[in-house]
């Protein structure tokens, strides 16, 4: 059965904490200033907020419940994703129907971490039941080791070389130039791409994202609402979710896009060739061409080609991660899932820190998250459109 | 082939000796089904016994039907090695000190295995067998080896730090007046032990074979009493620096039922040796082991304790010896849980009754001296720490896991 569709839901104000290497604020500081901004951003007072969704990796011991009371929150409406790069995804979807039905009115959506020297460590050496017990003893890799192991899958699998992905890495960065945020000031190359240090064979330097402190964040509301406030939005037109799709996969070369995509296609009235820029999720840049594939842009096996056919700055011919993405941005943790969102909402609505993507109407914006074990076990992705 | 670690004739004493690290040992209790395996250098993987899927990571309900019986299973290993990388940065100190590591993915009857991918294996994509082993936390880990033939992790640079192979290591053993003693000492001396230090109690009683001990070139006799506490201290203060693998053979068996006569005075002297004497050596050498575990190459790795099936279960016409066997074995766990703190394994080997004067009544298969010499060098050599050597030995622990309480009432039979 067809999901219902999103008519009257809105995203508005989005906002970023600036994003640090390093912090030695809580997690709890970033999300608080956050909402600070998110109230400035939509002119509005503390209390009209009465749902939140919030995603973080550092509050512990905390969770959404003691950020309550921390930041002096009377709520009727609560969630708090644990997904990681899907999580912006999932709380829209969430949000969504919460302000449809009227169980919340005004929802803010944050995620955010803040990043102290030895965070990351502590995070990847016991970030799940699996991971703890079958891959971290393997070396304490993290991430790099997953990702390592997928492209070099991908690679053998598809003929990918890795010019494939420095030529994503490099567009990302000429982005993130526009972009004051960014944590990236200078431009890459594809030689100091391609000559980088080596991390995990074939990973290189600049095939990973950097770690840092920082929080996105945006309200979801019903348009009403978002008129009578007078704030400038986007529309919500489809949305999927998808968590552990493709279990008996040997080596991840799929997500769970591939599952719902034609769902978000029909569900937004769309078709690929309507959308004008994609924010997909970037922790290294073998995902962004499983997204490609995944969702339809191209066929499973022809990341290569498009990769190769394509150009992917905000003046290309396949706008992606028009802010930087996290490969220059920087990965805020769980503001790392956040980041393509609050993007897309300031392209649809004309409030673009940087370049901005000429006469941008709709955009897609697509989640990853959670590497449990051996792969990345939640996707998602939403389609928004310009009002 | 393995290499013998190189190492300076002499340490420098200006040189900081660095401090062991370890890998991260955190596991959940599940998860220690496969350690118990590999402690005993078998792999074992969860299958389910409603519907046969093999899991992987170890988990609580089956993946498949749900079911929670899930049973720990032999495995042969037989799979395919499907991606892999060398992973060149680390956040622990104890792989970053290491780098770098080859891991790959391994596709085994349905499920993927994350494993360390030995040397001598070729490039992605390829059959390859898995193996359990103990990694310097003393935690289980997985290793991918080529399919066919015997595999040395010595011969793998990295994966021998899951070993404690006694090429070029100096060895002290406890007491070389035992038939045990001295078929462990050329053992050790065969496999490729650089100096070996053989403990005397009573140097002045002559006792046959341990003048040929003496022709090899490894060899030096020490005095060693395990019964007096200066004794152990003294050669600690001399030799304890020095020590790689500390081989404890210093056993006292007396035939005594409790009942007999004597038997009193027979369970004090057994227990003297048996049980406080591998008390006094943990007091003076563990201390030192623990400091030497990252000193190179060649660092400290290995406690070794010879002790018998009858620790497990007592066997009533050796009573009071059974008794300071398992007195040993519980002592002995407490001695692995300090030595892992810094990387040092503790290896208990649990022989059956031995070709020797003390088990003379039992009635074969008995183990050889030799052959139990052997098992020690092959458990050092490999990545294991509980050793049931010969064919009674792997019959009492079947019948131990089985049945503890049967075992008892079998034991028993004897006595009536």
């Amino acid at each position: 059965m067809a999901a219902s569709g999103y008519a009257d839901v809105v995203l508005a104000a989005p906002v970023t904490v600036p994003y640090v290497r390093y912090s030695i604020r809580g997690a709890h500081w970033f999300i608080g200033r956050a909402l600070a901004q998110l109230l400035a951003a939509a002119n509005i007072e503390k209390e009209r907020i009465d749902g939140l969704a919030v995603a973080s990796f550092t509050l512990a011991p905390d969770t959404a419940v003691g950020l309550t009371q921390h930041l002096g929150l009377t709520l009727r409406w609560l969630e708090n994703p644990p997904m990681g790069g899907a999580s912006a995804v999932v709380s829209i979807r969430r949000a969504a129907r919460a302000v449809q039905s009227g169980d919340a009115v005004i929802v803010a959506c944050i995620g955010g971490d803040t990043n102290h020297t030895d965070s990351f460590r502590r995070n990847t050496s016991a970030f799940s039941q699996f991971a703890q017990d079958a891959v971290y003893p393997y070396g304490s890799g993290g991430p790099n080791t997953s990702f390592a192991l997928l492209t070099s899958y991908y690679m053998r699998s598809y003929g990918a070389q890795r010019e494939d992905f420095g030529k994503l890495c490099v567009a990302q960065r000429n982005n993130a130039l526009n972009n004051p945020l960014a944590l990236f000031k200078k431009p890459l190359t594809l030689d100091q791409y391609l000559n980088a240090r080596l991390i995990a064979d074939p990973l290189r330097l600049f095939d990973c994202v950097m770690p840092c402190a920082g929080t996105e964040g945006f309200l979801v509301m019903r348009e009403g609402t978002a008129r009578a406030l007078g704030l400038p939005y986007a529309r919500l037109l489809a949305a999927i979710e998808r968590h552990n799709a493709f279990p008996d996969d040997p080596v991840q070369f799929r997500g769970g896009w591939a599952i719902d995509r034609d769902e978000l296609f029909a569900q937004a009235g769309l078709r690929h060739d309507d959308i004008d820029f994609v924010e997909v999720y970037d922790d290294y840049p073998v995902i962004n061409v499983l997204q490609f594939e995944d969702l339809g842009f191209c066929s499973k096996g022809e990341g290569p080609d498009f990769i190769r056919a394509n150009s992917f700055e905000v003046d290309g011919t396949f706008p992606c991660n028009t802010s930087g993405g996290q490969l220059s941005v920087g990965q805020a943790g769980a503001a790392g899932g956040h980041l393509g969102v609050v993007e897309a909402i300031r392209q649809l609505t004309g409030q673009t820190l940087g370049a901005r993507v000429v006469d941008a109407r709709y955009g897609l914006v697509s989640g990853f998250g959670m590497i449990n074990y051996d792969r990345g076990i939640c996707s998602g992705a939403v389609v928004l459109a310009a009002d | 082939m393995a290499q013998a670690p190189t190492r300076a004739k002499r340490k420098n004493p200006v040189l900081r000796t660095p401090l062991p690290t370890l890998p991260p040992h955190a596991r959940s209790r599940v998860a220690l089904g496969l350690t118990a395996a590999a402690a005993r250098g078998a792999l074992e993987l969860q299958v389910c016994r409603d519907c046969g899927a093999v899991q992987y990571p170890p988990r609580e309900v089956c993946r498949d039907c749900l079911s929670s019986r899930l049973t720990w299973r032999p495995r042969n290993g037989d799979g395919e090695l499907v991606a892999e990388t060398v992973l060149r940065t680390a956040q622990e100190l104890y792989f970053r000190e290491r780098l770098p590591w080859r891991i790959g993915i391994v596709r085994l009857d349905g499920a993927n295995l994350v494993v360390y991918v030995h040397e001598s294996v070729g490039r992605v994509p390829r059959r390859v067998r898995v193996e359990a082993a103990l990694d310097r936390a003393g935690e289980a880990v997985l290793i991918a080896v080529s399919p066919n033939g015997r595999t040395d992790l010595s011969a793998d640079a990295k994966l021998r730090e899951m070993t404690c192979d006694p090429r070029g290591r100096k060895i002290l053993v406890t007491d070389g007046k035992t038939v045990i003693g001295q078929a462990v000492v050329r053992a050790l001396a065969a496999a490729g032990a650089e100096v070996i230090w053989v403990g005397e109690a009573e140097p002045w009683k002559k006792i046959a074979g341990s003048a040929t001990l003496r022709d090899l070139p490894q060899v030096t006799m020490v005095p060693l009493d395990v019964t007096d506490s200066a004794s152990v201290r003294e050669l600690a203060g001399e030799i304890g620096a020095k020590v790689d693998i500390l081989v404890n053979t210093a056993d006292c068996h007396r035939t005594s039922a409790i009942g007999a006569r004597g038997a009193l005075d027979a369970a004090q002297l057994e227990m003297d040796i048996n049980y406080f004497g591998l008390l006094r050596l943990a007091k003076e050498f563990a201390p030192l082991l623990k400091a030497r575990a990252a000193d190179g190459p060649a660092s400290s790795v290995a406690w070794v304790n010879v002790l018998s099936i009858f620790a497990l279960a007592n066997y009533p016409p050796h009573g009071t010896y059974s008794a300071s066997k398992a007195a040993a074995l519980s002592l002995s766990q407490a001695l692995r849980a300090d030595l892992y703190t810094a990387g040092v394994r503790l290896i208990n080997l649990f022989p059956g009754p031995v070709d020797d004067e003390w088990d003379q009544l039992e009635m074969p298969p008995k183990l050889s001296p030799g052959a139990l010499a052997a098992a020690v060098v092959a458990a050092l050599q490999g990545s294991l720490e509980d050793v049931y050597p010969g064919e009674v030995a792997q019959d009492w622990l079947a019948r131990y896991r089985d049945n503890a309480k049967a075992l008892e009432r079998e034991l028993s039979e004897g006595s009536r």
